[in-house]
């Protein structure tokens, strides 16, 4: 393959995969520890049907109503759960478990039946996503990224994609202590002064926001993997928070590199014609690492708190 | 057409459908409930992801080995192997690393799952036309099953159901009290094993129906809905198979009647009416019963707060209680105290008295545990308790 080649078909995959990997490991990072790591696997099924709803309503697939959608289907999931866990008295995880089974069987029966119409949309797209189909088709060779002409024909989704893992990198950066200390010890924070009702919310919202931007771009299975094993396998690597969100930074990274290339030309090493999945790779190696990690991680077992358990 | 479904009239093969669909959401529901008593019930969805990789796998296996990659059994045999891997997976990362049950519930799911696509891209690469059958194992289909299926099904579904039968007493008592459990000689790893074991098979014979992503909810609603209804835990696994088995009928019946209408989120969908319906009416639980309850409630304070008002000779305004107060003779329309008024409002009064009497005195402190400002004291004592608090209350006790 040569330069021209891998800057048209392969650069802008692999960008907005480490992109994605990396606002949703952030958040992830603070949800494991408030064992919320499976709130990204309920965010990622209970976007389906707003984003469904949206494209009925405005008749076809663009970015902002989707984005609308998918933000409203998120803020209901979270009144359905309180208002099934506050009027039914039911712990949390079945309230959770309820709330996100029953809305993506709602947003898939909507789009079976959109789909009826012939419209480009379907479920295989929203579980893992069209990362190889975001191809750049202006981008001629390496030079195409000085060439202001070729750059206006990069994919919109690249914008987004990096627009929204700004906003993350900038909201851990600037709440950083905050988030710490609550996530680590609320009641503490709560004497400081700490607002944390809103914190726990906000980190909820940014979630979700990381959530649907990597979603539309990937599909849910890099959203649900990246919440999730980066931020766990850091966490087996060391005990400090930075360290930890540094860590997992890395391994998200690794895991969308890794996993594009291996899905990209791995078969073709093995001497088969076709490329398999880039989401399921990425997911797959971001799983092989946090599998180390729990193997040989220099922190593994904790303080001994949880010994034999 | 619908009723037609729902009537079991739409030939042989979509009656076998419907019914091993209904087989397993009965044993879907009853198998749940002991995952939610246990504070377990996300761990299916672990499961359920976890089987993805191992369907493609069988069917790769088989197309190797020169068969028809689809045949079920095979398919279901690769299913439980991945499954089993996952749970393996998930108990040891629970166990043996810092990280907690949730985190490695989403770390087994979403990694297997991505595997799982993998896999089936690598079908697909391999020849476009036989693979078309797995991406039905996502959300489920009924259409096309062959009879051989359908009666697998419900065979699996009854067997599971069965085991439920013979295991529910270990099971209800590892779930209340572990520790209880196991100062009575039961062994908790194997019916721990047990359970999940359970739950593995439910996904696995459920997988062609209800698919790989939604199977889960099968386990996790009808319980959840149940629970609403009682406090017994027999009575709950009875509903919960009930509502399970209403789910599959229903989703099976009206997914036979047109194309586009997958079974999976059908089965669902109807899972989650059953649970809105209980969640409204449930006689203890439900919204409706707690709204109905805070209603008497709000009117017997009213009542009682106006009655203490007209003893003590104040006006009132507060229009709701002005209308208790009414309605029932105690006050006239232009707002005059009754014959019957005046009665009922004195007896408020002595009940007020004796309430404070009573708190105040030491002998009677059990009794003072149950003041809640509204039951009259003749609910709460004897009248031989009542006559000896009267005369700690002096001249005043004779009203």
């Amino acid at each position: 393959m040569t330069g021209a080649d891998f800057v048209m078909l392969s650069l802008v995959p692999l960008v907005i995969g480490t992109l994605a990997a990396i606002a949703c490991a952030l958040p992830g990072n603070f949800l494991l520890l408030r064992r919320q790591a499976l709130i990204g696997d309920a965010i990622s099924h209970v976007v389906l049907p707003g984003i469904v709803v949206a494209f009925l309503l405005s008749g076809r697939v663009a970015a902002v109503p989707m984005m609308l959608g998918a933000g409203a289907a998120a803020l209901v999931s979270v009144v359905l759960i309180e208002a099934i866990r506050r009027l039914g008295r039911i712990e949390p995880g079945a309230a959770m478990g309820v709330v996100f089974t029953a809305m993506f069987a709602g947003g898939v029966l909507l789009l079976e039946q959109s789909a009826a119409s012939g419209v480009h949309l379907d479920v295989q797209h929203a579980l893992y996503g069209n990362l190889e189909s975001l191809i750049w088709l202006d981008g001629y060779g390496w030079g195409a990224l000085v060439d202001g002409a070729a750059l206006r024909g990069l994919p919109p989704e690249l914008m987004r994609m990096a627009v929204v893992t700004l906003v993350v990198v900038l909201l851990t950066a600037l709440f950083w202590r905050a988030l710490v200390i609550a996530t680590f010890d609320e009641g503490f924070a709560r004497t400081l002064g700490l607002p944390v009702r809103a914190l726990s919310l906000g980190l909820v919202a940014v979630a979700a926001a990381a959530a649907v931007a990597a979603f539309d771009a990937v599909g849910s299975i890099i959203v649900i993997a990246m919440f999730i094993c980066p931020p766990a396998a850091a966490r087996l690597m060391t005990d400090r928070m930075g360290g930890q969100v540094a860590w997992s930074t890395g391994f998200a990274v690794l895991s969308a590199v890794a996993g594009y290339v291996l899905a990209g030309y791995g078969p073709i090493w093995l001497g088969q014609s076709s490329a398999v999945s880039a989401a399921g790779m990425i997911a797959t190696v971001s799983g092989v690492i946090l599998g180390l990690a729990a193997l040989f991680g220099p922190r593994r077992r904790g303080l001994g708190a949880k010994q034999g358990g | 057409m619908l009723w037609q479904a729902l009537t079991l009239g739409l030939g042989y093969n979509a009656t076998l459908v419907t019914l091993g669909a209904a087989m397993l959401g009965i044993a879907a529901g009853a198998t749940g409930v002991f995952l939610y008593l246990a504070r377990r019930a996300l761990v299916s969805d672990a499961i359920g992801h976890a089987t993805l990789p191992g369907v493609v796998a069988g069917f790769l296996a088989m197309v190797v080995l020169g068969g028809d990659g689809r045949f079920l059994p095979g398919l279901m045999a690769g299913a439980a192997v991945s499954a089993g891997l996952g749970l393996l997976c998930v108990s040891w990362l629970t166990a043996r690393t810092r990280l907690h049950e949730d985190a490695a519930i989403g770390a087994v799911l979403s990694v297997f799952f991505g595997a799982g696509v993998v896999l089936l891209t690598v079908v697909q690469g391999l020849d476009s036309g036989r693979q078309a059958g797995l991406e039905t194992f996502l959300l489920g289909a009924t259409a096309g099953m062959l009879r051989a299926e359908a009666l697998s099904i419900a065979a699996g579904g009854a067997a599971v159901l069965a085991l439920v039968v013979v295991l529910r007493r270990p099971m209800v008592l590892v779930a209340f009290d572990p520790q209880h459990a196991a100062g009575q000689g039961v062994n908790l790893r194997g019916v721990d094993l047990a359970m999940m074991g359970l739950a593995l098979a439910v996904t696995v014979v459920g997988l062609k129906v209800v698919g790989v992503v939604l199977i889960v909810a099968l386990l996790i609603i009808p319980p959840v809905a149940a629970r609403l209804w009682s406090e017994r835990v027999g009575i709950i696994v009875v509903l919960a198979g009930a509502f399970g088995g209403v789910s599959g009928y229903v989703g099976a019946a009206v997914s036979a009647t047109a194309p586009d209408l997958p079974t999976g989120p059908l089965i669902v969908l109807t899972c989650f009416a059953l649970f809105a319906l209980s969640l409204l009416g449930a006689p203890a639980r439900g919204v409706l019963a707690a709204g109905l309850r805070h209603w008497r409630f709000q009117r017997r304070v009213h009542l009682r707060q106006g009655l203490l008002a007209l003893a003590s000779g104040q006006p009132v305004y507060e229009p709701l209680t002005l209308r208790l107060l009414r309605r029932r003779g105690l006050v006239r329309a232009d707002g005059v105290v009754t014959e019957a008024g005046r009665a009922r409002a004195a007896r408020a009064r002595l009940d007020e008295r004796r309430w404070q009497m009573l708190r105040s005195l030491p002998e009677f402190e059990a009794a003072s545990a149950r003041h809640d400002g509204l039951s009259p004291l003749s609910e709460v004592l004897t009248p031989d308790q009542l006559v000896a608090l009267d005369r700690h209350l002096g001249p005043e006790g004779t009203v």
